[in-house]
């Protein structure tokens, strides 16, 4: 039986391979665009506008204080009812960029709060506008504080991809789900499923890793 | 959208919800206490010397890490059946939970004894102190205050993580959401209340990592 199973499970392979494609570009999607939103929160959350700061911090506390499964409810039940139609795909999209962007407007807050006051100060002094004095001399040393951490939530970012399953996008996790209706050996299945994210996942923790030594080299060299 | 709001809806589903509350509040108990337990053994085993242990540990610890929650709860409740292992669906979500967040643990706890300096362990070898007493009263008094926010934050993302359980039919908070909008069909009312409860449990534990940090004295090494 297993190894009719087995065969039964390699012949919808290509079914896997899709869904794996589908859990690619809502994570790539997501994340492209929530590093964008996550950015110019994040230097919005430090700039000197207090009614800014404070509203960016509560929805970043509402998003993180609450599961990712209840959001993607609340955008796929909710949103319809104020008369915005979705469909299970960009509801996905939607919560997880919300999602990506909080996370990353926190990373990139702390990665400039990070930056010494004197580089400030001196940027000040040395006649530098506000938009040069973030672009040549803020950011830039900021992001070695902020790209190690930044490429770690990306894998919590693509793992958390999957709960958009629940939603009925045909990712891997639902073809997984799917296909253990069919093939009843869930060990298989699932084992298969984790291998498909484990590809996508294992080559990001070891970039994170590997910037984390960098960064930290380059720092002390400076 | 709020002048539809039903609050009649949501006073007459309280008992409901005050109930599924108090699951989610224990099953994520169980499983964080469970998760401490296991990300400690885990740790132990990846820092022994004995090259085996070390990489079992490893093994699990990055298969977890490079995994969703999702695949690997949908891997036991499918797989152990599979097995012949027929178990209530709670303890199989207590079991997975438990796995998950023990992987992160062990990582937390790992980062933490790395971080003490190892003239401190050569020190306490020099004036005599045997393995355990070098435990107790160098490393990890030192390691725990480092240590004590990641874990409250880990704690903060397994009562999150246990909203997952719903997908496998378990009565916590989500299920409780989930219930009203298809009985009802009254998904505002529902995510909402489910998110509120989700967010007390958020606050009180992001408050008492940020009362930890100023009460908790950790001596610091010099």
């Amino acid at each position: 039986m297993w190894g009719f199973y087995f065969s039964e499970l390699v012949r919808s392979l290509p079914f896997f391979i899709k869904g794996l494609w589908m859990t690619v570009a809502v994570s790539g999607l997501s994340l492209i665009m929530g590093t964008i939103i996550g950015f110019i929160w994040g230097i919005m959350r430090t700039s000197k506008n207090k009614v800014l700061r404070y509203l960016i911090g509560a929805w970043v506390d509402l998003i993180r204080g609450t599961p990712f499964l209840v959001q993607v409810f609340i955008v796929f039940f909710i949103l319809p009812g104020i008369g915005i139609e979705l469909e299970a795909f960009p509801a996905a999209v939607i919560a997880l960029t919300n999602l990506a962007a909080c996370f990353i407007c926190e990373i990139v807050a702390g990665g400039i709060l990070a930056v010494s006051s004197g580089q400030r100060e001196a940027a000040t002094a040395s006649g530098l506008s506000a938009y040069q004095q973030l672009r040549y001399i803020i950011l830039p040393q900021a992001l070695r504080t902020i790209l190690p951490p930044l490429v770690g939530q990306y894998v919590l970012l693509v793992k958390d991809s999957s709960v958009v399953s629940a939603i009925g996008v045909v990712d891997v996790t639902r073809v997984g789900w799917l296909t253990v209706q069919r093939i009843p050996e869930g060990i298989m299945v699932f084992g298969l499923v984790g291998i498909l994210y484990f590809v996508i996942c294992y080559p990001l923790i070891n970039l994170s890793n590997t910037l984390e030594r960098r960064m930290t080299v380059a720092a002390t060299k400076l | 959208m709020l002048e539809t709001f039903n609050f009649r809806v949501i006073l007459e589903y309280m008992p409901l919800y005050m109930q599924c509350f108090a699951a989610t509040l224990w099953l994520s108990a169980v499983s964080l206490i469970g998760a401490l337990s296991v990300g400690i053994i885990a740790c132990a085993m990846r820092l022994s010397a004995f090259r085996v242990v070390s990489s079992i540990s490893g093994v699990y610890i990055e298969s977890i890490r490079s995994t969703p929650l999702l695949a690997q709860l949908y891997f036991f409740y499918f797989g152990l059946p599979s097995l012949g292992i027929m178990l209530p669906e709670w303890v199989t979500g207590v079991f997975a939970l438990t796995l998950n967040s023990g992987a992160y643990y062990a990582e937390i706890v790992r980062s933490g004894i790395q971080a003490i300096p190892n003239g401190q362990i050569e020190a306490g070898i020099a004036s005599g102190l045997n393995y355990f007493q070098r435990m107790r009263y160098i490393i990890l008094p030192q390691a725990l205050g480092m240590t004590i926010r990641p874990m409250l934050g880990q704690a903060i993302v397994l009562v999150k993580d246990s909203s997952l359980l719903s997908l496998i039919s378990i009565m916590e908070l989500t299920r409780a959401g989930q219930l009203l909008t298809s009985d009802r069909f009254m998904p505002a009312e529902g995510f909402l209340t489910t998110a509120a409860f989700y967010l007390i449990i958020y606050y009180m534990l992001k408050g008492f990592s940020s009362w930890s940090e100023k009460r908790l004295i950790f001596r610091e090494a010099h």
